[in-house]
């Protein structure tokens, strides 16, 4: 199972380096979501950096969004999803492959975002250890829900407006734990916010499980 | 409300049954004795819950009248968020255990009755809370909660409308159903500590010590309210397997006429 999910991963991976889609248009989009919130919200005010944490999750709940929508578009060209079930790897192994190119991709994303918001809005990143620890549970739920609504919409002809649909209101719980635990950081009161990590954590290792369980049922379709 | 609903849904299953000759012998509609019983058993609960929710029971003290929305907002919250969702879970565990349509179509029909009662809560919810809180919306922990369900029942109805093949349509709702059910304790989680950080006073409706008609009147409503559930389920199950067994009816027929022209042909 981990050796297959390491070929799925690094498949997806070096299709990503070899196309450059994530570098040539999920960066400039998750930039272009920051500057749209600049417009949004008067920059003179403070309001950019006492937004900043729900601003930073938005702006990556609408880039994983592309993420996950790009890591079944290349499994849609060409039958690749015929040819990884013909593969005959383990489901599980190809939930977490994909899950992991995810995660790699969206913690580059976040990288680049959080370096956005510091040098755009000004925002002073303080509370190291709940930053990371809290992004990278947020992004590992994001990508384990995130490959199982992909491939939950994908085939078929309503897949790019059914996803958002299905996807946004499951990841309450990152948005708000992402969120609170990235303000309790910024704020100086690390404390309060490893509990928001606790969540996060939790929530990211229900929805790896729920993936390796269910993903069989899932490439058995057509 | 509920005579109105037993019309359309006769009217629909009327329909089918006279659109598709091709139905081999079966019912064609969807009431029997039981449902019947319960039917008018329904009726006959809602007259006594119209009488004592509007005038038989007392105002309250600080909410007057505002208070005899309790009597439909609570029932329809209970019947839609617990048994609703509750039988969409175990109908998509069942299906992806036996994968027998039985499971699905319980499922389907689970998960439309528990987003029609969620939505009508959300309606109820708002029209209470402007009189009471002097505002539609709160953002109280159940509130959001019940509003984030919402969205995870329309997802899940939008799932079925999104794909004709039965089979696939099944296996891929089932996996939704099952997530959306499995989130709601997070979902529950999240919205209590975000505003429990910060939440002024507990907006409880409930007093506890709470008039004994009152209460009553509160308890009849939740027999009343789960009562017009399983009728409307019994229904809409029915429907669903009517509407399954059409579709494979009509296209065995199709299958069938195309070979009768191939016979027929050069």
């Amino acid at each position: 199972m981990w050796r297959d999910a390491l070929l799925v991963a690094g498949k997806d991976l070096r299709i990503e380096a070899r196309s450059k889609v994530a570098v040539n248009q999920i960066a400039p989009f998750s930039l272009v979501v920051l500057l749209l919130f600049a417009f949004a919200l008067d920059p003179d005010r403070g309001f950019l950096q006492q937004a900043t944490p729900g601003l930073f999750w938005i702006a990556v709940l609408l880039s994983s969004l592309v993420v996950v929508q790009r890591s079944f578009a290349l499994e849609a060209a060409d039958a690749g999803r015929d040819a990884l079930r013909l593969t005959g790897l383990d489901p599980a192994g190809v939930f977490l492959g994909k899950a992991a190119a995810s995660f790699v991709v969206l913690a580059l994303l976040e990288v680049g975002l959080g370096l956005g918001v510091r040098v755009m809005y000004g925002t002073a990143l303080t509370g190291w250890p709940v930053l990371l620890v809290a992004a990278l549970a947020a992004t590992a739920g994001l990508a384990a829900a995130g490959t199982i609504y992909g491939a939950l919409s994908a085939g078929l002809h309503v897949r790019e407006t059914l996803l958002p649909l299905l996807f946004l209101p499951v990841v309450a719980p990152v948005m708000i734990g992402g969120t609170r635990a990235f303000a309790a950081a910024l704020d100086g009161s690390p404390s309060e916010g490893w509990r928001w990590c606790g969540l996060l954590v939790t929530f990211a290792v229900a929805y790896l499980a729920l993936g390796m369980l269910l993903f069989e049922t899932l490439l058995e379709d057509s | 409300m509920t005579s109105t609903v037993g019309a359309v849904t006769k009217r629909t299953t009327g329909s089918h049954g006279t659109a598709a000759p091709g139905l081999a012998s079966g019912r064609r509609a969807t009431g029997s004795a039981f449902t019947r019983v319960l039917g008018v058993a329904c009726l006959a609960l809602l007259g006594l819950q119209l009488a004592l929710a509007l005038f038989i029971s007392p105002p309250e003290v600080l909410q007057g009248d505002a208070v005899r929305l309790f009597y439909l907002h609570v029932p329809l919250a209970i019947a839609g968020g617990y048994l609703g969702v509750g039988l969409l879970a175990v109908g998509s565990i069942g299906y992806l255990w036996k994968r027998t349509p039985f499971w699905d179509l319980l499922a389907a029909s689970a998960g439309e009755l528990a987003l029609l009662f969620t939505a009508l809560t959300l309606l109820t919810g708002a029209l209470w809370g402007r009189p009471v809180w002097g505002t539609y919306w709160e953002w109280d922990p159940r509130l959001t909660l019940t509003a984030v369900l919402f969205l995870l029942l329309v997802g899940y109805r939008a799932m079925r409308t999104a794909t004709i093949d039965p089979g696939l349509r099944a296996r891929r709702s089932a996996v939704i159903g099952l997530l959306a059910a499995a989130d709601v304790p997070l979902i529950r989680l999240s919205v209590d500590w975000w505003r429990g950080l910060h939440q002024t006073a507990t907006l409880n409706p409930l007093n506890p010590d709470l008039d004994g008609m009152m209460l009553f009147t509160f308890f009849f409503s939740m027999v009343t309210f789960t009562a017009v559930f399983f009728w409307l389920l019994i229904h809409r199950f029915r429907l669903a397997w009517l509407d399954e067994q059409v579709a494979g009816a009509s296209l065995q027929e199709a299958i069938a006429e195309r070979r009768a022209e191939g016979d027929q042909g050069p």
